[in-house]
């Protein structure tokens, strides 16, 4: 019976909300497009170019055992 | 020659889109044309070449990208010196992309195809990335396969294949008009010769054959967050990063990654980036610097090893002439020291734990428009 306590505890708040008249309101996107000039800004880029992180990204994977998750398109089997 | 090479490495299956703090996912990307000269320089290996990328869009819907990397390699690496003799090798590799833009959808195709001497790769890769909530929310997912054929100087043919299935999904999230925070896991699974034909192991003092397993899965989860931290009033923008990746596959290799970046314009035209970066890893379950018997498998491959390494880089760019509407064209200049320390992999003549350090270098002129 105990597991059931939590699903009836959630029930009855279903049917208070409704009850009293509240509904559920999808959420908004708070950050509207005008609001995103910053994040455009090149200062919050990773990179400005594509090919340096290719060369890291080479660099990296043929010397460590990791792999994977890094955004970067490489290429090749790499043997430096 | 494919000494000291990673079957397994499938660097060219990462393709795609899953751009950490992308805010702007869904456009296409903007046409450009960029050339690059790069060098890396460290444990007796010589890097080297020139890349070359064309980006450029048509009909506002498509966008067509090319691009050509070339390596020249010097290798003198302590394992070539220690069991075989000093080489150079080029590798050639080419790619084409084209993305596609349908209402908030952005569809991404590419092939590469990498050669060398003995060994050639070919990939084909596919991302769509959509935005979600208003543009707040941009979802990535992605497939690439992979076929190399690996061969080994003197024999005729390939002496064997291999091939790459890589599984991605991103999730990159604007939290506030100034912070960003991203997601990503990736799967990668390999399937056949993994393992070098010039690699050798050491047993009990003897030299034999490197034997890898003929199956790999791992995975990598990489979370982010970038934010801009310009003080109220000022002039140069400023903005951090901090990415950290946790890795683990079924070779028993646990990887750890953590990057801290730091960006600011120094003046008008003028770009800092800078960064730090730790790694860490333990090593796979069958790699031993000197096994005390012989078992199924067994490999003395440092990337397999327990080691870390870690250095700071920066990159400096400069914007050359600008036409605002009309393009833009930038010269930028990077340097990454790193640091590499080994735990388990020896130097034979002195037994001491094995180090370097190295140093990478490029630099690119690019233009945008």
């Amino acid at each position: 019976m105990s597991r059931l306590r939590p699903l009836a505890l959630v029930a009855a708040a279903f049917v208070l909300a409704g009850a009293s008249g509240c509904a559920f309101k999808p959420i908004e996107p708070w950050v509207k497009p005008y609001e995103r000039e910053r994040l455009a800004d090149p200062v919050m880029k990773t990179s400005l170019n594509e090919l340096p992180g290719r060369q890291l990204d080479h660099v990296y994977t043929v010397r460590e055992g990791s792999r994977g998750a890094t955004g970067v398109q490489g290429g090749g089997c790499g043997c430096n | 020659m494919v000494a000291i090479k990673n079957a397994a490495k499938v660097a060219g299956l990462v393709g795609g889109a899953i751009a950490a703090g992308s805010v702007q996912a869904v456009d296409l990307p903007e046409d450009r044309v960029e050339t690059m000269y790069h060098l890396y320089d460290g444990g007796g290996v010589i890097a080297q070449g020139p890349a070359l990328l064309i980006r450029k869009s048509m009909l506002d819907r498509v966008s067509l990208s090319g691009s050509w990397y070339v390596d020249a390699v010097s290798n003198a690496s302590i394992d070539v010196v220690t069991t075989a003799s000093k080489f150079k090798e080029v590798r050639n590799q080419g790619e084409l992309g084209l993305d596609y833009v349908v209402r908030d959808s952005l569809i991404h195709i590419g092939g590469s195809r990498s050669v060398e001497p003995d060994y050639q790769a070919d990939t084909l890769s596919m991302d769509l990335t959509q935005d979600v909530f208003g543009g707040m929310t941009t979802v990535v997912l992605g497939y690439s396969h992979a076929d190399d054929k690996v061969g080994q100087h003197g024999t005729p043919g390939w002496v064997g294949t291999a091939h790459h299935w890589q599984y991605r999904l991103g999730l990159t999230q604007i939290l506030t008009p100034r912070w960003t925070v991203s997601a990503n896991l990736e799967s990668i699974n390999d399937d056949g010769y993994l393992q070098s034909p010039y690699r050798l192991a050491r047993v009990f003092g003897t030299y034999v054959h490197e034997t890898d397993p003929t199956t790999r899965e791992s995975k990598a989860l990489k979370v982010s967050t970038t934010g801009d931290i310009t003080p109220d009033g000022a002039e140069n923008r400023r903005s951090f990063r901090a990415d950290y990746r946790y890795y683990w596959d079924t070779w028993g290799v646990r990887g750890h990654t953590l990057e801290l970046g730091y960006n600011r314009n120094l003046a008008p035209g003028w770009l800092l980036e800078s960064y730090v970066r730790y790694y860490r890893q333990e090593h796979a379950l069958f790699y031993s610097d000197n096994a005390p018997d012989q078992t199924l498998y067994v490999s003395r491959n440092r990337e397999l090893s327990t080691m870390h390494d870690f250095g700071p880089g920066a990159t400096v760019s400069y914007t050359l002439r600008s036409v605002p509407g009309k393009y833009d064209v930038k010269l930028s200049g990077t340097y990454q020291f790193i640091d590499f320390h080994y735990a388990d992999y020896t130097v034979v003549a002195t037994g001491k734990p094995y180090s370097y350090h190295a140093s990478v270098f490029n630099t690119v002129l690019s233009a945008t428009f």
